[in-house]
Formats: structure tokens, C-alpha cells, sequence
């Protein structure tokens, strides 16, 4: 949407533009200011809105980048996989099955140590045919060295394209990094976003230098080569390696960016929402966290003590300020927008994260399981305060390990 | 108690089918003693390469559990016998599987047996096989290399003959009888040997050249056996006996030394073009023999070779760096000059000369008194010093 008018309210931060602009745009317009090299594009909802902008933005000469439409989701992800080895900043998106269509891709990039951004617009996997939001797309590349990040608003859409390109890029990681939106409830709707200067950005997110890796006729390599069971092992240890340094480059880039534009402070892999004297929380990724805070609100006005703890990061899991946050609490509640069909207690993916961050905790509260808001439901405010008394009632009892589905129709 | 182990190494796609047989039939006919056993090939190894060294095994073992503690390693770390199915590969083998050159007889048993199959004596190959500090015995089964394809089986009775072999010299792995009773129940003794694919005569005159006996058509698959279990004889070989020989090894980096991003160099510009990191050893089965006397100087062979192996001279002709070769005979195939490059057994040779110093030097590209009467030898020789004369 247009240009509203200039920020006044954070008077160190000149000429940041507040524009009302989607998710889906707030990362055209980040892309624009990391000046993107290559970004490959093959139309799915949500990322098809991307596309558009990032299009317009050509279009407009006010981006300068090589836009080039694949013929399936398995090329696009190979067009910047090796865009990427050539020194290229790259920028790329699917979602749900079209994410899954390019899984080899995904695969083999975190070996190749090929830092480029996707957002995965988070989406149900087909079969049958869905549109709504679900997080098991992106959760299937969570073991395989992809850093992920659950983002909730249109801002943070756009500061996060702009960190995430920063800690990817960290010759101490060199790896690739998804951002993932909420199909339709970020992608979909326009939010005030500020829009920081090109100069400030220019300052925060140095030029992508791939070192002696960049592949060019002048520095001959090969990638990739044949490797067998005297070799694949020592690759995965220094994947490995570089998750376990991510963290602290994680928290470098937030730091240095909110110095930078006053934005993203405190940790980079929680937020937690009142949570001071709390009893009880929930804690979940993505745009449910709206509905949630809603319903602390309402309940914190009848004096219940209760709050909500948000996953930001998710690989890596930011076990050590999960843990020293969720012990201060006598019961948890995980609302997963994911499943686990057959997994422990039949929970869902984060809901046994946490569990696994709190069996060495020093204190464990009783942890609750909820699936909820799959297929893009939406997670109404009588869905969160039946999940709060569910956490609360297991609380009372000292009893955890029950997985409930929340708002589906028996 | 006790377990053996057989393995069979082979050249990949071309003899998968008849090591497979071998250690197939090996386990059965054991399982008619009494014994169990398992056959069974090298993930590493797969899937195989036209021609690359690949392995293939039988374990046999008295009980359950002795079975599981040889199959509890990735492969037998020594044998009872060792079969090697085509004799350029005495020279060591480099496969899919590990760094570097291994030699032909790296796991043999002290005592243990070496069966090559070969138109060669035990004497010519220990001028190529790497010196064992332990006694063991090499045994040849009069045969050229038995060479078919991934679902073409070449059925001459190499694998009778092979058989026979390893019940005469190694009974504690089988006996004759038990390999009787096996082909009996799989229908297969009475099969006649039905002629070579080839036809007989030419295919027959290298091989007769060389000493080996033909085969009547119409001769049973028993009748093959049994008859290798008569002729078998071992010759046993020293410690020391053999060549020092290719002991090309590698120092694996751990990950902290290793380039991330599965990165390795390649070649830079502007130097030696050969590719100085993927040398070849034994995956070459032949090597090119170049009459500089004939060459035109077309650059066909340097332009064509996919290893960059063919080195430009001051006179125009191109010497051959052996250590890029991978042996595919594209030179020979385009160029144009008849007999000029020529690709020799690489058995016929012992070192990795430049073969344009020879030629300065006057001396033969093929040494002689290889012994082998190969065809191809036998032909490269012609277009070069003459060298002929102690072939056969």
C-alpha cells in the first residue's frame, strides 16, 4: 500500500517509512533493502503474493535482482541452491505441498552449507486439497540443519528477512534459513510496518561473502563430490557443529539489530506475555499468540495468573531460555498448529521439545498437549481458555502427559 | 567351532553375476554339511561401475552364533580364500569403497589361499602382486577373464572350474561332495557346456595359446567341476615373496580439518591439466601404447580423452601421463592412423614410465617377457619395437 508517512516515534531511526503492508510484502520490501541477488519463483498461496510484490518491485527499477520463474517448486529450490555457490544472495518460497515437491532440495542445502532465505507460508499438506495454515511443511526439514523461525506479525516479517539473512550468512553457520508465516493470518492481512532506510540496512547487513567456497572459474571447485560412509559422518558433525555456534550468532545479529533500529530486543528465542507471577502458561509459535494474549488479558482481570510464553526460533530450539523460563511455572500447556501421529504420548512436535528441555530441568512443571488450529481453524477465544483450564486442572492434580485436541467437532 | 570366509573380488557390472554364483553356491553347498552361512556383497561397492574392483563374500560358519560374530563386522577382515576373477587386478584394486590401492591379497589368511584366474603363471603375477610378511598359497585357474553383463551371464564354466578349486585346496570351507549334492538339487549338474558366444575357434586361440585346455561342447557342468578339483594345485608363497608394489594410502581428515560444504579443489588454470587428485590404479584394465613413429599429430587423443592424460611434446606427438588413465579407449577408438594407438593388457606392465622417454630413449613400450599371449598385447606389440618374441 502507499507510503503513510514519516516514523516520528523513534527519533534515532531516520527516514523509516510506516507503510500498511502485508506479511507477504513486508518481505518484498526487506528483500528490496538486502538488495536480494536471485530469487526464483513458481506460484503457490501464500507465496505467490510475494512474488507479486517482489515483481512490482522490478517492475518499479526499484530492485535490481535476477527473477527467475521455475517450471515446479523442485527447480526453484535447485535455482537458488546454486545461485547461492556462486556468491548470490538468493531468496525463495513454497509452502505445504509444494514445499514437500522440493524436499530433495531442501535436503542436501544444509550440507552444502548454501546460506539462502525461503519463507515457508506454512499450509495443510494435501491431500486433500487445503489452504489453511499448519506447521508440519516446515517442521519436515527441522532435523536436517535448516535454521527456522516462526514469525508472528508483518514487522517482524520484515526485521527477521533482515536478521535471518545476517545469521545465515555468518561464515560460522553458512546456513540456510526458513522463515515461517501462518498462511493467511500473516500473509494475507496488512499490519503498520516500519520500513527502515536503505543506508541504516546498508550498516546492519554486510555484503554475502562466501569465502574461498564461492564457486567462479577463477577459484576451481568442486561441490558436492561422492562421499561414503569414510566421509557423510564428518559432514553431518560439522553441520552439527555450526547448529551448536547458532545460538550465539542468533543472538549477536538480534542484539546488533536492535541497536541498530530499535527493534527485536530481548531473547531471540522467546517472548513471554505477562508472565511475571504466572501459575499457568501456554506457550505456542506463530499468529496464534494474538488469541492467546487476548484471553491472558481476560483472565488476568479476574486475577487468574496466567501468561503465554511465544517460541520465536525453533531450530535452534532455544533450550537453555525455554528451560530457565518454564521452570519457574507450576503447569505448561504446548499448543501445537502441528501433529505427530504415533509420536510420544501422541503429542505434537513442540509440545515434546519442551518436554525433552525440561526432563533436566531443575524444577519440571506438569506439561499438558494440545493440537490445535490445524488446517488453518482458527484457535478461538474459547479454545484457549479451555486449553488454560485443561493446564490448570492438570496443574492442580500433578499430573502431566495428556495430549487433547482442542475445536474439533466430535 | 569355526567360521570361514571366502571373497570374491571382481570387476563390477561385468562379473557381478558370477560372484554372486560363486558365493551363493559356496553357501548352499555348505548348508548341505550341516553349516550356515551367508552371501553377501558391499553396500560401498554399490551400485557398481562398469569394470571398478568390487567385493562380494560368503561367510560359513558351524553355528548361529559364530555367524552373527563375522557378520557383526562390515566384512570378513581376513579369508580363507581370496578369488580374484580377472588378473589385472593383481596389481592391487581401488574401488568405491575405500581410499587408495589395496592389495589383491590384503586379506588372505596366513596359510590362506589366492585363486586367480589367468592365462598367466603363479610366477608372472607375484611380479605384480604386493609382498605379504606370512606365508599363504596362490592357485590359477587356467582361464582369461570371464567377463559378461549386468543381466548377460557368460556361461563358460568359469564358475565350475572356480569351485572345484576351492574344494580341492580349501575342503574346510566345502567339500567336492556337498557342491555335487548342491548342483544335483538345483538342476544344474547335467547342463552342458553349449560353446562360447564368440565362436569357439577364435575365441579358443588365445586361451589354448596360453595353455588352457578347451572345453567340449556338449561337457557337463559336474564334468567341469570335477575335473578343476583333479587339476587344482597351489604353489606356496613366501613372506617377502612379491613386489613392493602401489601401497597408495590416505590420512582421513577429521571434521575439523575438513573444507565445509563438501568442497574439494579441483585442477587451477594454468597448470599440469591432468588431474592431480583422482589419479587411477587399478580401475584401468588397459592401458594405450602410442606408435609415436605413426602418429599424424591430429591432437584427436587429446582432445577426446576425458582424463586429460595426453601431455603435448615438442614434437608435436602427445606423451601419455598412465596415472590420469582410466583405460576407457576413447584415443584408440578416434584415432585415425590404423594400429597407432593400441590399448595393451595392463597386466603387460610393471611401472608408470613415460612411454614418449621410452621412445627417446629407444626403448620397447611393451616389455617383454610378459608372458601373456593377450591378444591385444600380442597385436600392440606389432606396431611397436619388436617385442613379440617371448609371447606364448
Amino acid at each position: 500500500m502507499a507510503v503513510a508517512k514519516t516514523s516520528k516515534t523513534a527519533a534515532n531511526v531516520p527516514q523509516s517509512q510506516e507503510e500498511l503492508i502485508s506479511g507477504s510484502e513486508a518481505v518484498a520490501q526487506a528483500l528490496r533493502l538486502a538488495d536480494v541477488d536471485v530469487i526464483s519463483a513458481y506460484p503457490i498461496r501464500p507465496y505467490d503474493t510475494v512474488m507479486q510484490y517482489v515483481s512490482k518491485l522490478i517492475a518499479d527499477g526499484r530492485l535490481d535482482c535476477e527473477f527467475i520463474v521455475a517450471e515446479s517448486e523442485h527447480s526453484q529450490f535447485e535455482i537458488v541452491k546454486h545461485a547461492c555457490s556462486v556468491g548470490a544472495r538468493a531468496f525463495c518460497g513454497s509452502s505445504g505441498v509444494g514445499w514437500m515437491y522440493a524436499m530433495e532440495c531442501l535436503a542436501v542445502t544444509p550440507s552444502l552449507r548454501l546460506p539462502y532465505l525461503a519463507i515457508c507460508g506454512n499450509r495443510a499438506l494435501d491431500d486433500p486439497g487445503a489452504f489453511g495454515t499448519e506447521h508440519n511443511d516446515a517442521m519436515c526439514v527441522r532435523d536436517l540443519g535448516w535454521m527456522l523461525y516462526w514469525v508472528e506479525t508483518a514487522q517482524e516479517a520484515l526485521d527477521m528477512t533482515l536478521i535471518g539473512y545476517r545469521a545465515a550468512e555468518d561464515q560460522r553457520l553458512s546456513l540456510p534459513c526458513a522463515l515461517c508465516l501462518d498462511g493467511a493470518f500473516l500473509t494475507h492481512s496488512a499490519q503498520i510496518v516500519s520500513v527502515p532506510p536503505q543506508d541504516l540496512v546498508n550498516s546492519y547487513l554486510p555484503r554475502f561473502d562466501l569465502g574461498d567456497r564461492v564457486l567462479h572459474p577463477d577459484n576451481p571447485i568442486s561441490i558436492a563430490p561422492q562421499a561414503n560412509e569414510d566421509w557423510l559422518m564428518e559432514i553431518r558433525k560439522q553441520m552439527d557443529a555450526a547448529m551448536r555456534r547458532a545460538p550465539e550468532v542468533i543472538r549477536e545479529a538480534h542484539g546488533e539489530f536492535h541497536r541498530a533500529f530499535g527493534r527485536q530486543g530481548g531473547s531471540p528465542f522467546i517472548e513471554e506475555y505477562m508472565t511475571d507471577d504466572a501459575e499457568t502458561v501456554l506457550v505456542g509459535m506463530g499468529t496464534m499468540a494474538s488469541p492467546v494474549r487476548v484471553m491472558v488479558r481476560k483472565l488476568r482481570a479476574q486475577g487468574e495468573k496466567v501468561g503465554f510464553v511465544r517460541v520465536k526460533w525453533f531450530r535452534p530450539f532455544g533450550t537453555d531460555e525455554i528451560r530457565t523460563s518454564l521452570q519457574r511455572f507450576k503447569a505448561v500447556g504446548v499448543v501445537d498448529r502441528d501433529f505427530s501421529l504415533g509420536a510420544a504420548d501422541m503429542g505434537g512436535v513442540l509440545y515434546n521439545d519442551v518436554r525433552a528441555t525440561m526432563y533436566d530441568a531443575q524444577r519440571r512443571p506438569v506439561i499438558s498437549g494440545f493440537i490445535a488450529g490445524l488446517g488453518g481453524r482458527e484457535i478461538e477465544e474459547k479454545d484457549v481458555l479451555e486449553m488454560f483450564r485443561r493446564t490448570q486442572q492438570a496443574g492442580a492434580d500433578g499430573r502431566g502427559g495428556e495430549v487433547t485436541w482442542i475445536g474439533v467437532r466430535e | 567351532m569355526a567360521s570361514t570366509a571366502v571373497e570374491v573380488i571382481y570387476r563390477g557390472i561385468f562379473q557381478k553375476t558370477l560372484a554372486g554364483t560363486l558365493v551363493k553356491t559356496l553357501v548352499l553347498a555348505a548348508h548341505r554339511e550341516g553349516k550356515i552361512g551367508t552371501a553377501m556383497s558391499r553396500y560401498g561397492d554399490s551400485p557398481e561401475r562398469n569394470g571398478i574392483p568390487a567385493k562380494q563374500f560368503a561367510v560359513i560358519a558351524d553355528s548361529q552364533d559364530e555367524l552373527e560374530e563375522s557378520l557383526a563386522k562390515y566384512e570378513p577382515k581376513a579369508t580363507d580364500v581370496s578369488i580374484c576373477l580377472d588378473d589385472n587386478m593383481c596389481k592391487g584394486i581401488e574401488s568405491w569403497s575405500w581410499y587408495g590401492v589395496q592389495p589383491i591379497n590384503a586379506l588372505v589368511k596366513p596359510g590362506g589361499l589366492l585363486i586367480v584366474t589367468s592365462l598367466r603363471t603363479p610366477d608372472l603375477l607375484l611380479r605384480h602382486i604386493h609382498w605379504r610378511d606370512q606365508p599363504y598359497r596362490i592357485a590359477i585357474v587356467k582361464a582369461e577373464a570371464s567377463l559378461g553383463g549386468l543381466w548377460v551371464y557368460r556361461d563358460d564354466h568359469t564358475d565350475m572350474r572356480l569351485l572345484g578349486a576351492v574344494a580341492r585346496l580349501a575342503p574346510q570351507v566345502v567339500g567336492l561332495d556337498a557342491l555335487v549334492q548342491s548342483l544335483h538339487e538345483k538342476g544344474l549338474a547335467d547342463q552342458p557346456y553349449a560353446g562360447d558366444t564368440e565362436g569357439d575357434a577364435r575365441a579358443w586361440a588365445p586361451r589354448q595359446a596360453a595353455g588352457q585346455q578347451p572345453i567340449p561342447v556338449g561337457q557337463t557342468k559336474l564334468e567341469s567341476m570335477q575335473q578343476a578339483y583333479e587339476a587344482a594345485t597351489d604353489r606356496p608363497v613366501a613372506p617377502g615373496e612379491g613386489v613392493e608394489g602401489n601401497r597408495l594410502t590416505f590420512e582421513k581428515p577429521g571434521w575439523k580439518d575438513m573444507r565445509i560444504g563438501v568442497v574439494v579443489d579441483a585442477p587451477k588454470p594454468g597448470v599440469d591439466a591432468s588431474i592431480e587428485v583422482f589419479k587411477k590404479w587399478s580401475t584401468r584394465t588397459k592401458r594405450p601404447v602410442v606408435n609415436f613413429d605413426t602418429c599424424i599429430e591430429c591432437d584427436l587423443c587429446w582432445l577426446h580423452c576425458p582424463d586429460e592424460c595426453f601431455v603435448p611434446t615438442p614434437e608435436g606427438v602427445y606423451d601419455v601421463k598412465y596415472e590420469s588413465c582410466c583405460g576407457c579407449g576413447v584415443c584408440e577408438e578416434v584415432c585415425p592412423v590404423d594400429r597407432c594407438i593400441v590399448m595393451v593388457d595392463e597386466i603387460e606392465f610393471t611401472d608408470l614410465e613415460s612411454p614418449y622417454q621410452k621412445w627417446k630413449r629407444g626403448e620397447p613400450l611393451v616389455a617383454p617377457a610378459s608372458g601373456g599371449g593377450a591378444k591385444y598385447g600380442a597385436a600392440a606389440a606389432d606396431g611397436n619395437t619388436g617385442n613379440a618374441e617371448d609371447r606364448g
